[in-house]
């Protein structure tokens, strides 16, 4: 029996598919999918890696949805809280899946979800926002405010993404 | 990743470098530009256009989150942001009594390090830049404010001065269909 500690980067171990499988169904963490809002609740990006069910709505339809439930939990959260925080609203989690959410004072929103089986992903999120700052906010030639088209910045994105041990 | 990260922050380039290619800047706007005002104008929305890209790059380099009053705006400023991009941290002081105005005294200024300015351009700020990027990025973070110099060792000031004047907060978009 090979014996991997929970979160190690198993893909990088040499071991045969039929582990790999064993290992997946034990540890089940995952990335389904991530949305990058504007301040302005325009979504700038989106992409689903491990995505097994549709919302069966158009695109744009479901992303006006997702930012007005956030928009809306923020203000739900803050509101209700009975002491003064500063980050409002972190993440939700359902029977199914995790909502990680991270807001930049600048209003730009990342929304990523995962499986159950992942905590506080906070330095993720941040390291996405990092990435869209360099590659999108240092890249004059891209439009604030428009959504993202640049592929340096989708390149970038997945394999930081495909790399994390969190990803399966 | 790692790597990456560890290039970002080595990434310094000399302060001359950037002094140089400003003034060079500055002295071509002269040239296409009939009246200083004009120049300073140019050079306050270049460094608007700055400013808005520049609070992401140093939000996602300091982690810094939102700020509770203008008093801790004026330190974020000063010794964060002055001295992430420019290395120096200009004195925070006479903050006016309503706490929404106060003066940034720039001891040494990098942009004017090898400057004298030639006669006949007494109404030119030759800062601008920093005035535009100011505005930019305290926007970008829901604050309007306004900004300008109001003294110049170039002009035979005793002190570079810029007073910051808070106007007003911003409020986040609602999206269609809420209050």
């Amino acid at each position: 029996v090979v014996r991997i500690p929970l979160g190690a980067k198993i893909r990088q171990v040499e071991i045969d598919g039929q582990m790999i499988d064993r290992i997946k169904a034990c540890t089940k963490m995952t990335i389904y999918n991530l949305y990058i809002f504007d301040r302005n609740g325009i979504c700038l990006y989106y992409h689903d890696w491990q995505r097994k069910k549709s919302s069966n709505l158009p695109r744009d339809e479901e992303q006006k949805l997702m930012y007005g439930m956030i928009f809306s939990l923020k203000s739900f959260v803050t509101r209700m809280s009975p002491m003064d925080t500063k980050d409002a609203f972190g993440s939700y989690r359902t029977s199914t899946y995790k909502l990680n959410y991270l807001e930049v004072p600048t209003g730009l929103k990342i929304v990523l979800n995962t499986d159950l089986n992942i905590g506080k992903i906070d330095d993720v999120l941040h390291e996405i926002y990092k990435i869209y700052v360099d590659y999108v906010v240092k890249n004059p030639l891209t439009e604030m405010g428009e959504p993202i088209e640049s592929d340096l910045f989708v390149s970038k994105l997945n394999n930081y993404v495909q790399n994390q041990s969190i990803y399966f | 990743m790692s790597k990456q990260a560890s290039f970002r922050d080595n990434k310094k380039v000399s302060g001359e470098l950037f002094t140089l290619t400003y003034g060079a800047l500055v002295s071509q706007l002269v040239k296409d530009y009939e009246s200083d005002e004009d120049v300073n104008r140019q050079l306050e929305r270049m460094g608007y256009n700055i400013g808005v890209r520049l609070i992401e790059d140093f939000l996602a380099r300091s982690n810094t989150g939102r700020c509770n009053d203008f008093r801790e705006t004026a330190d974020v400023i000063s010794k964060q942001g002055f001295k992430t991009f420019l290395g120096i941290t200009p004195q925070v002081t006479n903050w006016n009594a309503a706490g929404d105005e106060f003066s940034l005294i720039f001891e040494s200024n990098p942009l004017a390090e090898f400057v004298e300015l030639p006669e006949g351009h007494s109404n030119l700020w030759y800062s601008s830049l920093l005035v535009g990027v100011i505005k930019g990025a305290l926007e970008m973070v829901q604050m309007e404010v306004d900004a300008a110099f109001v003294q110049d060792v170039l002009r035979g000031d005793t002190q570079t001065e810029m007073r910051v004047r808070f106007i007003k907060k911003l409020e986040d978009a609602v999206p269609v269909g809420e209050e």
